[in-house]
């Protein structure tokens, strides 16, 4: 990971986009400042080559941008809108300046394409949408919109209109495994961040006369959020890392092109699934931690819980991811140890 | 959070990768006619002809200097064979704490005489050992422990009980934690190892029959048993201190990983084929790939720490808790899957044999080397809880 870049988004979050400015972009008010901040101090080309003016960085490096998205609970899609500058960049297709979010699309009987539950879609300006193979650019204000469960996603329906007019790419994303990876990354830092002020909030709350982080029930409790949150993040960061000659033909997925190019699928699938299934854990045992407080919408734990369920539920459930990793261990060829090689191994360099 | 500096991505560099393909043709020779049931005991599979044939090798007490018969290799190097073995099932048992842990600790705190005499004998799987820990009266509060030994004009004379020492009876040795000053009360002080010579008068073993009908762990009494001055390793008064530098050796490697590995081979040859193929086994094949995913990478972060020079007890804990807990759930998810077939009669049986001695033997995968409540412990005071 790249210290030098994170440290300054860290910094830039740490000023600009506090519990306050999250909760009053979750209850509507317009992300322009925020998405200003971030965009003025070149976070958003990031990924972009030098020669078209970004930073030119990888996903190894920018890994720790996600893993504070998730951390900070920025609400807009900027792990996306990195991705997809750097794409859009790449194939000379006019960028815009506003958040972009990552689509699935679906074609309905009546002809239109629908992309449902998109992550961060209400503050994104455009969205990347692939459906069968095709990757367009869609603007979000000429689709017709359905709020989701989560207050931040969106669900979008286009007239046919609208995709054949949209840019299309010359080279398609897989959208949702590109979504897939860095959400994997934004759970990874809202563990966490959840499991440290678990373990602050351990220290100070007192029962009994002595911090409820003195009895043996909750010291074991946050042992085993410790041990989720370090597993999950360390099959996120893998993710990132350039895969081994031999990991990306491992599933059918055709993979990932441009700036995510050499981030193999499995270990996408794997990233996916490990921080899901810990989401799940981590958000119970910080509630249980917590006990009714961390129940209030005053207390700010629920910001960062909302998003390991919501996150959680977008681009694959574990259960997907497990279905992919599975149909990889099938291969007659292989031994398990094989995979977990092609799956876990990093470069030598 | 002092003490948990949490995890690093690590690299196995080419040189100990290189290792891997000798290996495997070396077990897939030996191991030919082995069955799946006889090698998911693996690191509790005794064969001391299969331990000298590594040490021919040169496979045993690979990360020990070269001038002590070693290969002067990388813990990386150690951590490719031990993948090797494991996952293969190979019976690794009888030189399996001496080439993890005991000769290290020899190495470390071993005068020069010690090491001459034990590492050559160590590497050619010639001298077995076994680690004096438990006594009947001390499990997980080791400190309380009562074997003691006193400083006589030849040495020590040692008495007292161990229990649950696995391969006592097969081991040449004994590294023994046992109270040289003070009493019990004095917990952590005054404790020292010593190497025990288990053909010493006075020495006697006995073999407990385990729950699988195996006999791996023993009792081991002391009667009056004279020790030379040499038996004394490290500092006397020191016990407790290198203890603790051995058990992150002994905690964060792959058999805490990997003691399942067979089974989910095995399980896994079964559902490649039509009458064993399934979506629900599918996805649980991808379920338990993505937890041992991370794990082999949090496994190899702790050896990069190990050949850094470091002792990272506390990320050694963390790997080992949750190591063993996806080792117990392999057989746990697998019998599941093979209880809930329409026809169960397509099972094959060396599957299920193989999954019963699993399921027996799980229990033991976290209590030995340390429980599950006291790693948990251990963690809670890495993250400052106590």
């Amino acid at each position: 990971m790249d210290s030098m870049i994170s440290d300054a988004l860290a910094t830039l979050l740490a000023d600009r986009c506090g519990a306050d400015v999250v909760r009053a972009i979750e209850s509507g008010a317009p992300p322009t400042e925020l998405w200003q901040a971030i965009s003025e101090a070149g976070f958003a080309d990031a990924m972009v080559s030098e020669a078209q003016g970004g930073a030119g960085l990888s996903a190894e490096a920018v890994a720790g941008c996600w893993m504070l998205a998730g951390r900070h609970a920025v609400p807009l899609p900027l792990s996306e809108t990195m991705i997809a500058r750097a794409m859009l960049s790449e194939q000379s297709i006019t960028v815009p300046d506003t958040p972009i979010a990552f689509g699935i699309g679906h074609r309905t009987p009546a002809g239109t394409l629908r992309a449902v539950g998109i992550s961060g879609g209400r503050t994104a300006g455009a969205v990347l949408v692939t459906a069968a193979g095709d990757t367009r650019l869609l603007n979000t204000d000429n689709g017709r919109s359905e709020r989701c469960a989560f207050e931040l996603d969106l669900t979008l329906e286009w007239p046919e209109s609208a995709w054949t007019a949209a840019p299309r790419l010359a080279v398609s994303l897989d959208t949702r495994l590109a979504q897939a990876l860095v959400l994997s990354l934004q759970i990874a830092g809202a563990l966490d961040a959840v499991f440290r002020r678990s373990l602050a909030w351990a220290n100070e709350r007192e029962q009994f006369g002595k911090p409820i982080g003195k009895f043996q029930a909750i010291q074991h409790q946050l042992a085993l959020m410790a041990e989720e949150s370090f597993a999950a993040t360390m099959a996120a960061r893998i993710a990132c890392l350039p895969a081994p000659d031999g990991a990306s033909s491992a599933t059918a997925s055709p993979g990932l092109v441009g700036a995510l190019a050499g981030i193999a699928p499995l270990r996408v699938a794997t990233a996916k699934a490990r921080t899901s299934e810990a989401a799940l854990q981590v958000a119970q045992m910080a509630h249980a931690v917590h006990g009714a407080i961390g129940f209030t919408h005053e207390f700010d734990l629920q910001i960062l819980t909302r998003r390991l369920h919501a996150w959680r539920q977008t681009a694959g459930s574990e259960s997907a991811w497990h279905d992919q990793i599975g149909r990889a261990l099938l291969s007659p060829e292989t031994t398990s140890l094989d995979v977990l090689r092609i799956t876990t191994d990093v470069v030598a360099g | 959070m002092t003490q948990l500096a949490g995890f690093e991505p690590a690299a196995i560099p080419a040189e100990d990768e290189a290792l891997r393909p000798e290996v495997r043709a070396f077990l897939a020779h030996h191991l030919s006619g082995l069955s799946a049931e006889a090698r998911a005991r693996s690191w509790s599979g005794y064969d001391p002809a299969f331990s000298r044939a590594l040490g021919a090798r040169g496979w045993l007490g690979i990360t020990l200097p070269r001038e002590y018969g070693g290969g002067g290799r990388s813990p990386y190097a150690r951590y490719v064979l031990v993948e090797e073995f494991l996952c293969a099932g190979a019976p690794v048992g009888s030189h399996w704490i001496a080439d993890r842990q005991s000769g290290p600790l020899i190495l470390k705190y071993g005068t020069e005489d010690q090491r001459r005499f034990h590492l050559p004998r160590i590497c050619q799987g010639e001298s077995f050992f076994c680690i004096g820990m438990s006594e009947p009266g001390s499990g997980s509060d080791l400190a309380s422990i009562r074997t003691r030994a006193r400083r006589n004009d030849e040495g020590w004379v040692l008495n007292g009980r161990k229990i649950w020492t696995t391969n006592a009876h097969h081991s040449h040795f004994m590294i023994a934690l046992v109270r040289t000053s003070g009493e019990p009360t004095d917990r952590h002080v005054g404790l020292s190892q010593l190497i025990v010579d288990l053909s010493r008068p006075g020495v006697t073993v006995r073999p407990i029959t385990d729950l699988t009908g195996d006999r791996h762990f023993c009792e081991v009494f002391f009667d009056d048993v004279q020790l030379g001055p040499e038996a004394l390793i490290g500092a006397e008064g020191q016990g407790w201190a290198q203890v603790t530098a051995e058990l992150a050796y002994e905690r964060s490697g792959p058999e805490r990983i990997y003691s399942s590995m067979v089974l989910f081979d095995e399980w896994l040859a079964w559902i490649r084929t039509p009458a064993g193929q399934s979506p629900g086994a599918t996805r649980l094949a991808g379920r338990i790939a993505s937890h041992l995913a991370p794990l082999r990478a949090m496994s190899i972060a702790v050896t990069a720490r190990l050949a850094a020079g470091e002792s990272p007890v506390v990320e050694a804990a963390l790997v080992k808790d949750l190591g063993t807990t996806l080792e117990q759930q392999i057989p746990a998810l697998i019998a599941d899957d093979l209880a809930s077939r329409d026809d169960p009669s397509q099972v094959p049986a060396e599957l299920l044999a193989t999954l019963a001695y699993v399921t027996r033997i799980s229990p033991s995968f976290s209590l030995r080397g340390g429980t599950r409540e006291i790693l948990r412990g251990m963690i809670a005071r890495g993250l400052g809880l106590r």
